[in-house]
């Protein structure tokens, strides 16, 4: 009983289930997108690893937290984005 | 005359893209417009169904290109617009039956007789799209709130693109406000904001299109249809008119509420 109680009052909490569609809209769009421009996910991986060389350099970076993705800007722009979590903000010498 | 066209099309199939272009272009001769439906789901005819007008078809868009009968021939006259015509799709042909080309010029003939040209397009993802999308100045996307549609919507929309068909206007078709407001459904912002376009209609599901297609009499000329007055507002919005989104989705006593904060 006291069980049942609970889960009802969790199912309250939880995240909205057409929040949960848009995100995950947002997500596979951004893939079918890349897909249609003909950009591999290759290409991405390439880059990441790209950028966290170059990046290495100056700041010591997260490279497990670095993510770029494609987000769609407006109905002609798609920009590239990425967030690359720095892991201490002192330069290497 | 100098007429407008439009492609009514949509990325899955089955989301009710014949029943709006049924609805829209009897909305449109209601209003007093010339208005011509063209079949272009050749091997799947079905708009004339929807319309009431499967008995009357002789001719039909393959003769009309293929030149076995005159463009006037194949044109069907509704049974209560006389200024609303059907160009019905072949039945026995493929999708590849007409040509790009072919269908440019006959979009040209007859934007010179009327105010509407609308095509109702195959899904996107069939064969065919490109022929069905060949010579029209605009294009209405069609799609359900589900994830799997908006996923294809937005795979037309960049289809449409790649043609040189920018900026298409988006019809949410069978939306359950009780849902949307559980937040268990994507309402019309939100698909707008995913896919970047402008919106033309919310369309609420209804049974009573269940009952017009048995009828062949479209929702739009049912007054008690929710759906067909949604229908009737897109017909007013692409006439120019400015209609509020969701005025008569919406009743009084829920637009109290939110303005009390209760909803």
């Amino acid at each position: 009983m006291f069980e049942a109680v609970k889960e009802i009052f969790k199912r309250e909490d939880k995240e909205k289930s057409k929040d949960v569609a848009k995100e995950r809209l947002r997500l596979v769009l951004v893939h079918d997108r890349m897909d249609r421009m003909g950009i591999s996910r290759d290409v991405l991986n390439d880059m990441k690893e790209d950028l966290i060389e170059v990046i290495s350099k100056h700041l010591e970076i997260d490279q497990k937290g670095l993510e770029i993705n494609f987000e769609r800007q407006d109905k002609d722009s798609v920009a590239l984005e990425a967030n690359i979590p720095i892991k201490n903000e002192q330069q290497k010498e | 005359m100098d007429g407008k066209s439009y492609v009514i099309t949509s990325g899955k199939g089955g989301v009710g893209k014949t029943t709006t272009v049924a609805n829209i272009g009897t909305g449109l001769a209601k209003l007093g417009r010339k208005v011509v439906l063209i079949d272009a789901d050749i091997g799947l005819r079905n708009l004339d169904v929807v319309l009431g007008l499967e008995n009357r078809i002789v001719y039909d868009i393959v003769d009309v290109v293929e030149g076995n009968c005159r463009l006037e021939q194949a044109l069907i006259r509704d049974k209560r617009y006389s200024s609303l015509h059907l160009l019905p799709a072949a039945q026995t042909r493929d999708k590849t039956a007409v040509e790009p080309g072919q269908m440019r010029e006959l979009m040209e003939e007859l934007k010179e007789d009327y105010d509407y040209v609308i095509v109702d397009s195959p899904a996107g993802i069939e064969r065919g799209f490109k022929n069905a999308i060949a010579g029209v100045d605009e294009a209405v996307v069609v799609t359900t709130p589900e994830v799997s549609a908006v996923r294809d919507a937005d795979r037309i929309i960049g289809m449409l693109e790649a043609e040189g068909i920018s900026g298409a206007d988006l019809i949410i078709n069978r939306v359950r406000m009780d849902m949307v407001k559980k937040g268990d459904m994507m309402n019309i912002e939100d698909m707008v904001e995913i896919l970047a376009v402008d919106q033309l209609g919310v369309i609420p599901e209804d049974e009573e299109i269940v009952v017009s297609t048995n009828r062949g009499k479209p929702a739009v000329l049912v007054d008690k249809s929710k759906a067909g007055q949604a229908f009737w507002n897109v017909a007013r919005r692409i006439e120019g008119e400015e209609v509020p989104m969701l005025s008569l989705e919406e009743g009084f006593f829920d637009k109290f509420k939110e303005f009390f904060g209760w909803s």
